[in-house]
C-alpha cells in the first residue's frame, strides 16, 4: 500500500474544503482524480505532498505517517509533477532535471557523478536525451512536462504525483505524455494524477477517485464507476456513454451529440 | 556521461579565463595612476617582500605600492564580486530578475547611517561602522516585519523591503535638509555617491571578514539557489528545506552588501547588470553562475575605479560610473540577439 488516506479534511480558514476523504493508491496502478475545478483536488495533493500540515486524518506512505517525515524524507519517497510553466531563469532541461537529486546530496554539495548519472538515465528513459542542452523554456509543453517527470524520476521516489499533467498540451503531447506515465506505472511507480477528461480515465487509468464538494462522490475502476450519472452529478452535464473497439474504450459523447 | 562532461569542461574553462582576467587587470591596475609604475618595477617590488631583490626603486614607489594602490585594488575587487554575488543570490531567492542587492533596504539603512553619523561629527571608521550596523539593522526589520505578512513570503519581503527602505531614504533626506550646508551636507552627498578613495589596509581588514563570512556562504549554498528559484511548493516536494535556506542566502547576502556599502557608499548597478552578463556568459546554473558572477563584478568594478581614479583630476564617484556605464550596458543585453533570459 504506497499511499494511504484516512478521513482527511482540510480548511482554509473556515472554508472546508475536503471532507472525510479516504482511499488509497497502490504501486503499478495509476489513480485518476477527477472532478470540476475547484473541487479541491489540488489541496488533496498539496496535503499529501506535506505542503498544508494543518489537515485532519492520517495520510501514510509506504506505512508511515507523513507528519513523522522530514522533508528530505519525503522527498525520497515522493515526487510532484506540477502543470507546465515556465521558470523564472531559463535552465537546461538537464540541469531541471538534475535538480531532483537535490536531496540525495548535503546542504553544502552540489550533485556529483552519481546524481549526473541517474539524471542522465532518466533524461533517457523519458525519450529526451537529445534536448538535455536545450533551454527549459525553449521546448514544447510536452516536453517540458516529459522533462519534470524525469526530474521527478532522478528524484528517486516511487508515489508520482501529478496535477493535470496533459493540461494545455495539443493532442499529440497529451497521448505521448500519458504513454510514458502508463509505462511509469507498469515499471512499478504509484501514480496519482489529477485529470479534466473523462474519456482518458479509461484509456491511462486503473482506478478512478471521483470528487464533489470536498467529498469522495466514487471509487473505483472506470468502467464501474465513470458514466451517465456520474458526470452529470460532478459537471452538470448530460452525455451518452459510447462503447467503441469491443469495450476496450469508451468515450463520453455529449448528449445533443448522440441523439439518433 | 561524455556530453555531460564536456559541458562541464567548457564552463571550468570559462571561470579559469575570467580569473586570468581578473588577473591581468589586477596587475594593470597597480600600474595606472598619477604615480605610474613599469610592470618591471611593480614584479619586483612585489616580489621584494618574498625573496630579497635589490632595490632599485624610490622608497616612495613602495608606499604607493603597498599602502595606496594594493589596498585599494583588493577593496574594488571585494565590494564588486560582493555586490554582484549578493544581486545573483537575491535574483534567485525572489525568483526574480530585477533583483538587485539593495532589494531589503540595505543600501538604504546605510546610507541612513552613515549621513546620522556625518552629521554627528564621526571619525571615516565609526562612519563605516554606523553605516553597516544600519545596513543589518534595516534588513533584520524588513525580515521580521515580512514574517507577520499574510500570504506568499516571498512577496512579503520584497513589499517589507520598499517600505522600510523607503522610510530609512526618507529619514536620509531628512538629515541631509538639517545638515550643515557648508561642510555636512557635501560630505553626505559625496558618501552617497560612493567612492573607494581613501581606503587604508585597517578598512580592508575589517570589511573583509564580513564579506569572507557571506561569499563563502552564498558559494556553498549556490546549489540550493538554483531550487528556490522554481518556488517554495516545487522546492519543498524536491526535499529542501525553503525558509531555511532562503534565510541563510538573505543573512550571507546581508552580511556582504552591507559590509560593501559601509566602505564604498552607495554604488549601483553592479549587482543587477554583473550577474546578468554572467548569466549571458556562463548559463543560469548558479553552480557555475555565482563563482562567475563573483569573478567577473570584482573585475567590473576594479575597472570601473581605474576609470574614476585615473580619467579626470578628481576623482569621479563610483556611483555615477557604474550607472553610466551599467545602464546602456543593461540596455544592449536586453535588446541584444539570441536566447531570451
Amino acid at each position: 500500500m504506497s499511499i494511504q488516506v484516512e478521513n482527511l479534511s482540510f480548511s482554509y480558514d473556515k472554508h472546508e474544503v475536503l471532507k472525510n476523504v479516504s482511499f488509497s493508491a497502490t504501486e503499478n496502478r495509476i489513480l485518476s482524480v477527477l472532478g470540476p475545478n475547484g473541487v479541491g483536488k489540488s489541496t488533496l495533493f498539496s496535503c499529501i505532498l506535506g505542503l498544508l500540515p494543518d489537515y485532519s486524518g492520517k495520510i501514510e506512505v509506504d506505512g508511515e505517517d507523513i507528519r513523522n517525515l522530514s522533508a528530505r524524507e519525503m522527498a525520497r519517497r515522493i515526487a510532484y509533477i506540477p502543470q507546465s510553466h515556465y521558470p523564472s531563469f531559463n535552465y537546461t532541461v538537464f540541469d531541471m532535471v538534475l535538480m531532483g537529486t537535490t536531496q540525495q546530496v548535503s546542504v553544502f554539495s552540489t550533485p556529483g557523478k552519481k546524481q549526473i548519472e541517474r539524471a542522465e538515465r532518466a533524461v533517457e528513459r523519458m525519450g529526451i536525451a537529445h534536448l538535455s542542452h536545450r533551454g527549459f523554456s525553449m521546448i514544447s509543453g510536452g516536453e517540458r512536462q516529459l522533462a519534470i517527470i524525469a526530474r521527478a524520476l532522478a528524484q528517486d521516489a516511487h508515489t508520482l504525483i501529478m496535477d493535470e499533467p496533459t493540461a494545455n498540451l495539443d493532442f499529440g503531447n497529451q497521448i505521448k505524455v500519458l504513454t510514458q506515465i502508463k509505462s511509469l506505472a507498469s515499471d512499478g511507480y504509484t501514480i496519482i494524477q489529477s485529470t479534466h477528461n473523462p474519456d482518458q480515465t479509461f484509456l491511462f487509468s486503473d482506478l478512478v477517485l471521483a470528487l464533489k464538494d470536498g467529498r469522495v462522490f466514487a471509487c473505483g475502476k472506470p468502467a464501474d464507476i465513470v458514466n451517465r450519472e456520474l458526470i452529470h452529478a460532478l459537471y452538470g452535464v448530460d452525455i451518452e456513454l459510447q462503447s467503441i473497439c469491443n469495450d476496450a474504450v469508451r468515450v463520453c459523447v455529449p448528449s445533443f451529440a448522440a441523439q439518433p | 556521461m561524455a556530453a555531460q562532461d564536456s559541458y562541464k569542461r567548457s564552463h571550468v574553462i570559462v571561470i579559469a579565463l575570467l580569473i586570468i582576467l581578473l588577473f591581468i587587470t589586477v596587475i594593470v591596475s597597480f600600474m595606472l595612476g598619477r604615480y605610474s609604475i613599469s610592470l618591471k618595477e611593480l614584479f619586483n617590488i612585489l616580489f621584494s617582500r618574498v625573496i630579497p631583490i635589490d632595490t632599485f626603486w624610490s622608497e616612495q614607489m613602495e608606499v604607493v605600492v603597498f599602502n595606496i594602490r594594493l589596498p585599494r585594488i583588493l577593496m574594488a575587487c571585494l565590494v564588486g564580486c560582493c555586490l554582484s554575488a549578493a544581486g545573483a543570490a537575491y535574483q534567485g531567492v525572489f525568483q526574480n530578475p530585477m533583483a538587485a542587492p539593495d532589494i531589503l533596504g540595505a543600501s538604504s539603512g546605510a546610507a541612513f547611517g552613515a549621513a546620522l553619523a556625518i552629521l554627528l561629527g564621526a571619525s571615516s571608521r565609526l562612519i563605516m561602522a554606523t553605516a553597516f550596523l544600519f545596513s543589518l539593522l534595516t534588513v533584520g526589520m524588513v525580515f521580521v516585519l515580512s514574517q507577520r505578512t499574510k500570504g506568499n513570503k516571498v512577496i512579503g519581503l520584497i513589499l517589507s523591503g520598499i517600505m522600510v527602505g523607503s522610510l530609512f531614504s526618507a529619514g536620509t533626506s531628512f538629515i541631509k535638509l538639517v545638515a550643515d550646508p557648508s561642510n555636512q551636507l557635501p560630505a553626505i552627498t559625496y558618501w552617497l555617491m560612493g567612492s573607494l578613495s581613501g581606503i587604508t589596509k585597517k578598512e580592508l581588514a575589517l570589511a573583509a571578514i564580513p564579506m569572507a563570512i557571506g561569499l563563502i556562504g552564498l558559494f556553498i549554498l549556490r546549489w540550493r539557489i538554483n531550487i528556490l528559484t522554481l518556488g517554495d511548493d516545487e522546492a519543498r516536494t524536491i526535499g529542501v528545506n525553503t525558509n531555511l535556506v532562503r534565510l541563510s542566502v538573505i543573512i550571507c547576502s546581508t552580511l556582504i552588501t552591507a559590509a560593501s556599502v559601509s566602505v564604498s557608499g552607495l554604488i549601483g548597478w553592479v549587482g543587477l547588470v554583473i550577474p546578468h552578463l554572467s548569466r549571458k556568459v556562463i548559463g543560469n546554473n548558479y553552480r557555475y553562475l555565482m563563482p562567475a558572477s563573483m569573478i567577473f563584478g570584482a573585475i567590473f568594478l576594479l575597472v570601473v575605479d581605474n576609470i574614476s581614479r585615473n580619467l579626470l583630476a578628481v576623482e569621479i564617484p563610483l556611483g555615477i560610473l557604474t550607472a553610466f556605464v551599467g545602464a546602456p550596458f543593461f540596455i544592449y543585453l536586453l535588446t541584444r540577439k539570441g536566447e531570451t533570459l
